[in-house]
């Protein structure tokens, strides 16, 4: 399909080492190109890989095997020379002509390569272009997009919007590859919790040819929280007790994400028994909520003042209690 | 089924198998393979037509994703995408079991 192209000796773009995204030689042969491809797929995949920036190495991976897997990818890459990674340069006088294969068309002097990103040039001169330019016909849906959301527990209690700004590829009204900084704002209703995945359909990239629009899916990933652990829509949170609290029962102020509640703490409470508060917990997406579990841990002041320490001394002195029973017990059997 | 504009994937929609393959960007013949190689079920694999419960639409792009990205065959496409579900489920529950452990951290 063909490209036009406006005013050439403007031509600039950001330059990207393909050969060092790979870690392989410029004289590579393509079986050491594959290889290595695999070893950073299986390393940087973001479906497998648990490194921090995985996507973002894959993206830049995948995106030089592309380029130096199709021998004449490569050789056009080559042509336009070696230069600093991020260095801006100029494609050698001729190159679209030569490699272009009669896809580019000079006249209206109005195309310019500074908005190209080199993957977008790759892909539109050699491989067809994506989008809905002149001459295409195939119907094209539109690219998805998928990005982590990260949200505060409160956010997703009460749901919230959140601004995404992405860089994404498009074409123009004349056909022209070109990468976009598009900034959407998504709804993320109440209901989410970690790991979940919203889709918003046709919020994606725009379909061409009557193809459909793309998605955005959004994978939520929820901030800890100073306060409570998330399992599912379960939330969990630590509740200290004084020892005499436990002992004889009370009731106490406990934080729920929907304001402070009061909850009774039954006599003889143990360490680590858990006191549910039933829907206190994060909401469902269609209806009902989680449950707040109060986890009760037995906190001990950690220095204890004279008059304090004599009524622990006389405590010790008139209780039977023996915490350590069934330590005894286990021997005798 | 008729999704609204923003939904979660989860069980409660379910989605056609044209849909799962349009969505997925699996073809069909794909997709029939991993349900056939037990990686991806249906609602009801006795239907006459198959459903898929919306949370299906994760593995499937996933499944997509790494037969494209690393040329598997479908039998080893099957092998991973179970592997990996396997590892999700195991994270999930290592987060529901750290999430009961007292001043246990996410």
């Amino acid at each position: 399909m063909p490209y036009r192209r406006r005013g050439y000796n403007a031509a600039r773009m950001k330059y990207k080492d393909y050969y060092a995204v790979m870690g392989v030689e410029r004289n590579a042969s393509p079986e050491q190109i594959k290889s290595a491809y695999r070893k950073l797929a299986r390393k940087y995949h973001p479906d497998v890989s648990k490194e921090p920036n995985a996507e973002e190495r894959f993206k830049e991976i995948g995106e030089a095997y592309e380029t130096l897997k199709d021998p004449q990818k490569r050789a056009a890459y080559d042509r336009l020379g070696s230069h600093r990674p991020g260095e801006e340069f100029r494609p050698p006088p001729g190159w679209e002509t030569q490699f272009g294969e009669g896809q580019f068309h000079f006249g209206d002097g109005q195309f310019s390569f500074e908005d190209l990103d080199l993957s977008d040039l790759f892909s539109g001169i050699m491989g067809g272009r994506r989008g809905g330019g002149a001459g295409a016909k195939v119907r094209m849906p539109g690219q998805d997009y998928e990005v982590t959301a990260h949200i505060s527990l409160e956010e997703a209690y009460r749901g919230t919007e959140v601004d995404l700004d992405l860089q994404v590829p498009e074409h123009d009204e004349h056909g022209f590859p070109r990468r976009v900084q598009r900034s959407f704002k998504a709804r993320i209703p109440k209901g989410a919790t970690d790991g979940q995945r919203l889709r918003l359909a046709g919020k994606g990239g725009k379909g061409a040819n009557g193809g459909r629009d793309g998605d955005l899916y959004l994978n939520i990933a929820l901030r800890p929280h100073r306060l409570f652990r998330v399992s599912g829509h379960d939330l969990f949170l630590d509740l200290p007790l004084a020892p005499w609290e436990a002992v004889l029962g009370t009731t106490v102020e406990v934080p729920t994400l929907g304001g402070s509640v009061k909850l009774k703490i039954p006599a003889g409470t143990r360490a680590g028994q858990q006191l549910r508060l039933a829907g206190r917990g994060l909401p469902k997406p269609h209806s009902g909520e989680g449950d707040l579990f109060a986890i009760a841990q037995i906190a001990v002041p950690s220095a204890a003042g004279e008059r304090e320490r004599a009524l622990y001394k006389e405590l010790a002195g008139v209780s039977t209690f023996n915490p350590r029973g069934h330590f005894v017990e286990e021997e005798v059997k | 089924m008729k999704f609204e504009q923003e939904s979660w994937l989860n069980e409660r929609y379910e989605l056609s198998l044209a849909q799962l393959c349009e969505l997925s960007g699996l073809s069909e013949a794909e997709l029939r393979g991993l349900v056939d190689c037990g990686a991806i079920a249906p609602a009801d694999p006795l239907a006459r037509e198959w459903t898929f419960s919306s949370d299906r639409l994760v593995v499937a792009r996933s499944a997509h994703r790494l037969r494209r990205d690393f040329e598997l065959d479908l039998q080893g496409l099957a092998l991973a995408v179970t592997l990996l579900e396997r590892v999700r489920d195991l994270e999930g529950q290592l987060r529901e079991l750290r999430a009961w452990i007292p001043g246990g951290s996410r």
